[in-house]
């Protein structure tokens, strides 16, 4: 097949429009807590998250999180280029199944907790956080 | 990566089985990946992907990091000490090099 200069520009362009396309972000998300759940219902009690309402900076949001008996506890954002922020899986020794740490949001957005717990059951929370100006580097 | 320093607060003593808390952080910028430079292109991946904290031998906390944890990580959790012994804290980068630092603890 002939590919004329028209077609390799018309061909340049799609690539460019298609790179362009911000990444649905919170498909990502649904596809990330369903990749952790394997689609499984998650119960609301026994789970705390705890996020600023408002941010001023999406560079450094403090985020805790909390579920007595908890395995493990992912955080996900519906709106961030990557969906899953970080997974505290807990050790025999941890104390209390409780993790706080300081992430990125690239906009407003919700942050969603989800966790395991030993029976093999999930609890989820959420929360919105406005972010005023955004991380990430955008 | 050079120069990075990892910094961790344990309490000095405890009493047995008591729950105490952790709190580490580590300079290191975090590069998501997603940056772009002045220029117009993205800044390459550059993070740490991992943290652990063992007491012992045994796992206290096991972190999976993404992109979206802020520069110089920072994480507060809780351990339960049955015993006197060292803490060993592990953060595995991108590059390759691993960064460890250990605290002991007095249990009486």
């Amino acid at each position: 097949m002939q590919i004329s200069r028209r077609d390799t520009l018309l061909m340049g362009l799609g690539a460019a429009v298609a790179a362009a396309i911000p990444v649905r972000a919170a498909a990502n998300a649904d596809a990330a807590i369903e990749a952790f759940t394997g689609g499984a219902q998650a119960g609301a009690e026994g789970i705390t998250l705890i996020a600023p309402e408002i941010a001023e900076n999406g560079n450094n949001v403090p985020v805790s999180v909390e579920a007595p008996g908890a395995e493990v506890i992912t955080i996900f954002t519906t709106a961030n280029p990557e969906a899953t922020v970080g997974t505290f899986s807990f050790g025999p020794l941890s104390g209390v199944q409780l993790a706080s740490t300081r992430i990125r949001l690239a906009e407003t957005q919700d942050v969603i907790a989800i966790a395991k717990m030993a029976d093999g059951s999930f609890l989820r929370a959420s929360q919105e956080v406005k972010v005023t100006i955004g991380g990430c580097g955008g | 990566m050079e120069n990075v320093r990892a910094r961790v607060r344990v309490p000095r003593e405890a009493a047995a089985g008591e729950t105490v808390e952790i709190k580490t952080l580590i300079n290191h910028p975090m590069e998501s990946g997603h940056r772009r430079d002045g220029d117009g292109n993205l800044v390459p991946r550059s993070i740490i992907n991992r943290f652990t904290c063992e007491f012992n031998g045994e796992v206290v906390m096991d972190v999976a990091m993404q992109p979206s944890i802020s520069t110089n990580p920072y994480f507060e959790f809780f351990a339960v000490v049955p015993e006197s012994g060292t803490f060993t804290f592990t953060w595995y980068d991108d590059d390759g090099d691993v960064y460890t630092e250990t605290k002991d603890i007095a249990v009486s």
